[in-house]
């Protein structure tokens, strides 16, 4: 019954989508406003089922429904309630539900706000929302069916992927997924402007805030994917440049490049084709995201080919860029720039450098995560890229990034003299270099962290410099010192939310450099009573216990931790799913602005008697998490309406 | 400038065979094979592991500082990282024993169970 209904709407929608698709572009090729009114009416439609497919689901794994396949995979009676909810994305054809429905969203909310505002693009968007939405209900009808029967039925499921039972869970994949679909609508406004010939700069401040949103989230989704990983994988570290990672950090490096070249081609007019081949290259890269780990080419080149999904993503990305360049091609005349590059010393040029090294490390992202695909399907040899090689080339781009982050926002546009790089940077120089010196003085001997440390105070320094400037000016005119910073931030808030983006980057900046120079580990075995010591904390071994839960048993270290004094007992255990082969570990930490304390149990005597542990004193890494906060709280100031135009 | 950095840090996949063939010392490696049942040595205290590992044809002695990983156990699969020491066997770095839902042992000692086994650990050792 479920199944049928639920398989019964999905078929709906993608008729009702493709349907919708279809009439918005006939209604805008012939200006009949009938035709438009049909696809809203098409795509609401389309939402009020997705929406009923994703409860059905939901439904499903609540009520431990096993008939259906996928809720059978994917929970089992011993998943708490939490989970069974999470479980409902836990794996692929959960989570195209999750991204369909959310594309549906946005479509929605780009109706209710531009069905007024853009009458001449605004239908060509509808109808390319539509479109991919349409395929991605294709995708939900025949390459990945959520409501698959399962025959026999079972008495139990099999559980959910133990990794998955975490809070980040319910938030990691929303977030990132908001931030994936959420550059569907630039990337609808791009093709709308292509498609209609109107490339100027309409389409631009019409998505404007619709690409912060979905920065926004993008940059949310991949903060707490870090944490995630540093939680709860045991191994220490947020980042491994895993081609999963790396799925969702291309689209954001180009979607950063992007947000940064919009300033361009509002002020001065440039960039106009560059603008449109960056937002159809952080979509395309969006899809070859979920082609890359959904596919499960990254596992292997042939795998994916056993699926159809593979082949539909791949293909449905092939036409994506086809259409798009070919589109550009057909509007190659109207996208030429009408502005020139003044001087190499300006703002417009730190941008374009800026955009550059963006795009740089995109590439070189894909290119690390390609590699191994392009040599097993070329040379039949299998080989690994690892992190060397991704932070060899990344680094030194990742700093000059940094180091543009203070020259964009203060240098002069068209060409800057020098009285204004004296006025602008001469301090911040010194601050920075004064900065390096100290680190120096005090011990630091790695060159890469006190580059960074120069480099980090040096754009904090500008940063300090501008409001500092602009504060006065209003106090000059007789506001108050708050009211004075709070008006700055509420009437220019684009510029100054995107000054605490940057600050949030600096402070991450900070935490990872200081996790890779300075962190520490060892690895022990302890028997019942003895202690290891790692960088002045002593932990103890008091015993090993096991406890039952729902739906796996676990054994449970106690150490007690003192560093001088008393820091309390952490609890690093290991969990035996019956579903699984391998016990799965559970990390336990303490956290510290200075650093954490890091314990993961490994090999133990089933009497209690011994334990092997890895510890570890990781350095700074708090910072990365508050630095996250602060880049989220920046682009949502940025997202904030803007107050200049009617103030 | 990319491309020269990729394939000067990318990390070829090998086979026990393979290795013993063409074993250049120094360089790195991901050595895939089968941990031979009664060739496993774990000394919790000095925190010494070593095993050989088998692809049906050849065996390579490995060696490792550190606790093995949860999936690791004889008569398993497993992938090394690591490079190969002058005194006759392979000094591993890193254990990469990850889960997988489809791994099947090879069950019986004929060829084409471990190329199967080569095969699921080449899709692993990503």
């Amino acid at each position: 019954m479920t199944a049928d209904v639920g398989f019964g709407m999905t078929i709906v929608a993608l008729v009702l989508a493709a349907y919708g698709g279809v009439v918005a572009v006939v209604g805008a090729r012939t200006g009949r406003a009938a035709l438009v009114e049909s696809a809203q009416h098409a795509a609401l439609g389309v939402f009020t089922l997705v929406t009923a497919c994703f409860a059905l689901l939901t439904y499903a794994f609540l009520t431990f429904d096993f008939s259906i396949r996928y809720v059978a995979s994917n929970t089992n009676l011993g998943t708490p309630f939490y989970y069974r909810i999470t479980g409902v994305w836990g794996a692929l054809e959960g989570s195209i539900i999750l991204w369909a429905w959310m594309l549906a969203l946005y479509t929605l909310i780009l109706i209710v706000r531009h069905r007024e505002g853009a009458r001449e693009l605004y239908p060509w968007a509808l109808a390319t929302m539509l479109g991919i939405l349409a395929f991605f209900l294709l995708v939900m009808s025949v390459a990945a069916p959520p409501f698959q029967r399962q025959l026999p039925v079972p008495a139990d499921g099999r559980g959910l992927n133990p990794l998955l039972e975490d809070t980040g869970m319910i938030t990691h994949p929303v977030a990132l997924y908001l931030g994936f679909t959420g550059f569907t609508v630039p990337f609808a406004f791009a093709m709308a402007a292509l498609a209609t010939g109107r490339v100027g700069d309409t389409w631009l401040v019409l998505t404007r805030r619709w690409t912060i949103v979905a920065w926004y989230f993008l940059s949310l989704g991949l903060l707490i994917g870090g944490w995630w990983s540093y939680h709860v994988l045991g191994w220490g570290g947020y980042w491994a440049w895993d081609p999963v990672e790396n799925a969702a950090f291309m689209p954001w490096l180009t979607g950063t490049a992007f947000l940064h070249s919009v300033m361009i081609q509002e002020r001065r007019r440039m960039l106009k084709l560059w603008n449109i081949v960056l937002v159809i290259l952080t979509f395309g890269l969006t899809l070859f995201g979920t082609f890359l780990t959904r596919s499960g080419v990254i596992a292997s080149v042939h795998a994916f080919t056993q699926g159809s999904i593979g082949v539909l993503f791949l293909g449905f990305l092939a036409l994506v860029m086809l259409t798009a360049l070919g589109l550009v091609a057909w509007r190659w005349d109207a996208l030429r720039s009408q502005g020139d590059l003044d001087s190499v010393v300006s703002r417009e040029s730190a941008f374009l450098l800026n955009n550059v090294l963006l795009v740089a490390a995109a590439f070189t992202v894909f290119f690390g995560t390609v590699f191994p695909l392009l040599s097993e399907a070329v040379r039949g040899v299998k080989v690994s890229v690892g992190a060397p090689f991704f932070n060899q080339v990344n680094v030194p781009l990742f700093l000059s990034l940094i180091f543009l982050m203070g020259v964009g926002p203060l240098i002069a546009w068209r060409r800057a003299s020098l009285e204004n790089l004296k006025r602008n940077f001469l301090w911040p120089v010194v601050l920075g270099i004064v900065a390096a010196a100290i680190a120096f003085a005090l011990g630091v001997r790695s060159a890469l962290a006190a580059l960074t440390l120069a480099t980090t105070v040096f754009v904090a320094a500008t940063i300090t410099v501008d409001v500092v400037r602009a504060t006065r000016a209003r106090l000059r005119v007789g506001e108050r010192l708050l009211p004075a910073i709070g008006g700055l931030l509420r009437r220019h808030n684009r510029r100054y939310g995107g000054f605490v983006v940057h600050l949030g980057i600096l402070i991450i900046a900070l935490g990872v450099t200081g996790s890779h120079a300075w962190s520490v580990q060892t690895e022990t075995t302890l028997k019942r009573g003895e202690s290891a010591e790692l960088a002045g904390y002593r932990l103890r071994f008091e015993g090993l216990s096991a406890a039952e839960e729902s739906n796996h048993f676990k054994v449970v270290g106690a150490f007690t931790v003192t560093n001088g004094r008393a820091l309390g007992v952490l609890q690093p255990a290991k969990k035996f799913y019956p579903q699984e082969q391998a016990p799965i570990a559970y990390v336990d930490y303490r956290l510290g602005l200075k650093e954490d304390i890091y314990v993961v149990l490994g090999d133990f005597a089933r009497d209690g008697s011994q334990a092997t542990i890895k510890v570890q004193v990781n350095r700074l890494v708090s910072w990365i998490w508050i630095g996250g906060v602060v880049l989220t709280l920046g682009a949502l100031l940025a997202i904030l309406p803007d107050r200049r135009a009617s103030a | 400038m990319i491309y020269a950095g990729v394939t000067q840090s990318a990390v070829y996949f090998v086979t026990p065979a393979e290795l013993r063939a063409a074993a250049v010392p120094g360089k790195a490696y991901r050595l895939g094979g089968m941990v031979v049942p009664g060739s496993l040595k774990w000394n919790p205290h000095a925190l010494d592991l070593s095993f050989t590992l088998s692809d049906g044809t050849a065996t390579v002695p490995v060696r490792h500082k550190g606790t093995p990983p949860d999936l690791f156990s004889e008569g398993r699969g497993a992938v090394v990282e690591g490079s190969w020491s002058s005194e006759g066997y392979f000094r591993a770095s890193l254990i990469m024993a990850k889960h997988s839902e489809e791994y099947k042992a090879p069950h019986d000692k004929n060829q084409a169970g471990y190329q199967e086994l080569i095969k699921t650990l080449k899709g692993e050792g990503q």
